[in-house]
């Protein structure tokens, strides 16, 4: 069996962030990998100490700066990994359907029987390129999954999709599909150092769009981004500044005037 | 042409709320298209929720049914179904959990591109819309250049609808046949249950991942001993099973709505603040002045809950 799992590298804005043009300025993101896709990683890794036979499969959609994110779940058990990038996708501001058709590509040429990603990417939390995947590769699919069994013969999966409000909905769900991992689904690993060094000498395969056998037109998206902006904050909230010995009084004077402390 | 559609959301013979919100969401797309509003409601009772969304600013309601829960398959199929009868220029779906199950399936299948988690739409010759990004701590607008196009919305953002309307309800046959069907829902669980009912606390002391490690949550108990207070917490340190379920605010934990609600070390995402934004005062503390939970704090403390914490339990020893 083989496995694919989708890891992105996502951007998170220091503390301190100023924002130029209509993304948060360079100097200010730091990256890591995506914390659903921590979660899909450790799935995938589970299931291939669990059966024989099992190959897992990383694929990115990145520069060659994800590279580093990429050793990250190479060295939590991934056994090899693909990294989709050329100019044209450099250049292009990909959606949904532009990343569906990348991921689609990267199916063909690997033939998964199971495909796992995160529920969202933390950056621009989409949450929509794993079931889109699933619809145009024809595979089955579930949504929002953090129950996830497998009888042996792997040909069904029971899982647990997390609707809101404390309510799961149990589902069983043909395989080959695509799920969309969400975080508390199992408890992802820290890379050991003998993993961090055997993920040197792993395999990163780049694909170009001519090696997916797509041309510029793939990437193209009609939805481009305008303007980004910090929201205004409806709040007015009163402020204590000082001390943390002078917070935590006025802080407990409130606590005192709400009532909810006695003293 | 110009027209919305706009699909239900539903779960054990309830209406969620957020299928009264994209009435309005779609309404008032609707108004900057000049076409008219359609509302697909698929599975279950659907003529009782067509009683239910006979709502103002509706000109048509679609009824297919077919099945009794949510299942992906029928709702992709009846939306892609109803998009080529009726040829809209927008559909709306929720970005609920269901809407993640099956939106991003219409989307593709139709070839339609999708702007998904929206908390604002406009539209004037293009579609606009507004996003979040970086976990809430900017905004975004989108443009499209195609039309047309599929939406899924953010509950929780526009007003729901609440006036009745005597609106046409027409039933739409998509034959289903959920044996066939790759997913196929067995029954549903709660989860959560325990020895204390967030729910029910007045005062909330609320830990979230500034705490670091578990070792360190000592120092929150420390407060809540103090102050008597009731533990709960976002969702990373559930995740991470320091706390069991039962503790955790949010979307997909529990909703609280006590007098006084202190945040500390939760940035306040969407998921988050969709369970604890009723409570009366909000008070949060952490390190980051940009964290979204200001947005919707009462009150504020900037500071390193390490320092700030051990002083407030000082108060009250
Ligand atoms: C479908 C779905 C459902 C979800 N349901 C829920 C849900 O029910 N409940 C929920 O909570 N989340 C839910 N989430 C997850 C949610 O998106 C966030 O990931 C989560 O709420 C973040 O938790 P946090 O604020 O504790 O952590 P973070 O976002 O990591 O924030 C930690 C905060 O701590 C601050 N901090 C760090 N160090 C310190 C310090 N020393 N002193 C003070 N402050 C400090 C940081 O500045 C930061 O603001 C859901 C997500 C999805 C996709």
């Amino acid at each position: 069996m083989k496995i694919l799992v989708t890891v992105k590298e996502v951007a998170e804005p220091a503390d301190d962030f100023e924002i130029e043009g209509t993304d948060v300025g360079e100097q200010f993101l730091e990256y890591d990998l995506n914390e659903w896709d921590d979660y899909a990683v450790e799935a995938a890794v589970q299931l291939s100490e669990a059966y024989d036979d099992v190959e897992v499969v990383s694929a990115t959609i990145g520069p060659e700066r994800a590279e580093e994110t990429i050793r990250m779940a190479l060295a939590k058990g991934v056994d090899r990994s693909i990294r989709v990038w050329d100019d044209d996708v450099a250049a292009a501001e990909l959606d949904v359907a532009a990343k569906t058709r990348l991921f689609a590509a990267v199916v063909d040429e690997e033939e998964p029987d199971l495909v796992l990603s995160g529920v969202q990417a933390a950056d621009d939390g989409f949450g929509a390129t794993g079931v889109s995947l699933a619809d145009e590769i024809g595979f089955d699919w579930a949504a929002v999954v953090n129950d996830l069994q497998t009888e042996d013969d792997l040909e069904t999966a029971h899982v647990h999709r997390e609707l809101e409000g404390g309510i799961e909905e149990l589902t069983d769900v043909d395989l080959p599909a695509v799920l969309t991992i969400q975080t508390g689904l199992n408890e992802p690993r820290y890379a050991s150092l003998r993993g961090i060094r055997q993920a040197q000498s792993k395999e990163i395969a780049e694909f170009g769009l001519d090696d997916l056998g797509l041309d510029a037109d793939a990437v193209a998206s009609p939805i481009s981004r305008t303007a980004m902006y910090e929201p205004e904050t409806e709040s007015d909230a009163t402020y204590f500044d000082g001390s943390p010995e002078e917070q935590a009084e006025r802080l407990a004077d409130v606590l005192r005037d709400k009532g909810v402390v006695s003293e | 042409m110009s027209d919305v559609l706009a699909v239900a959301d539903h779960r054990r013979g309830e209406l969620r709320d957020v299928s009264l919100e994209i009435v309005r969401a779609g309404r008032e797309l609707a108004d900057d298209l000049g076409g008219d509003l359609h509302v697909a409601v698929i599975a279950g009772d659907v003529d009782a929720f067509a009683g239910r969304l006979s709502l103002e600013g509706v000109d048509a309601i679609h009824t297919v049914d077919a099945g009794e829960e949510f299942n992906h398959d029928l709702y992709a199929g009846a939306t892609t179904a109803l998009y080529e009868e009726l040829a809209p220029t927008a559909v709306l779906m929720p970005n609920s959990v269901n809407g993640l199950d099956y939106a991003p399936a219409v989307a593709n299948r139709l070839d339609l591109p999708l702007v998904s988690d929206a908390v604002g739409l406009s539209y004037d010759g293009g579609l606009e819309a507004t996003r979040e990004m970086y976990g809430s701590k900017v905004e975004t607008t989108v443009e499209l250049t195609e039309e047309p196009f599929a939406v899924t919305v953010r509950g929780g953002e526009w007003a729901a609808v609440e006036a009745d309307a005597d609106v046409p309800v027409e039933a739409f046959v998509y034959d289903f046949d959920e044996s066939a069907s790759g997913a196929r829902v067995q029954g549903f669980e709660e989860v959560g249950a325990g020895d204390v009912d967030i729910a029910e606390a007045e005062f909330l002391v609320s830990i979230g991942r500034g705490i670091e490690e578990e070792e360190n949550l000592e120092l929150i108990e420390e407060l809540v001993e103090a102050t008597g207070a009731t533990l709960s917490s976002s969702r990373p340190i559930v995740d991470n099973g320091w706390l069991p379920k039962n503790r955790q605010v949010g979307q997909s934990g529990k909703q609280v709505t006590p007098d006084v609600y202190l945040a500390i070390g939760i940035s306040g995402a969407v998921q988050h603040v969709a369970g604890m934004k009723g409570a009366e005062t909000i008070i949060a503390i952490n390190t980051d002045p940009n964290a979204p939970i200001f947005d919707i704090a009462d009150y504020g403390v900037v500071g390193d809950l390490f320092d700030v914490v051990p002083a407030l339990t000082e108060q009250f020893s």
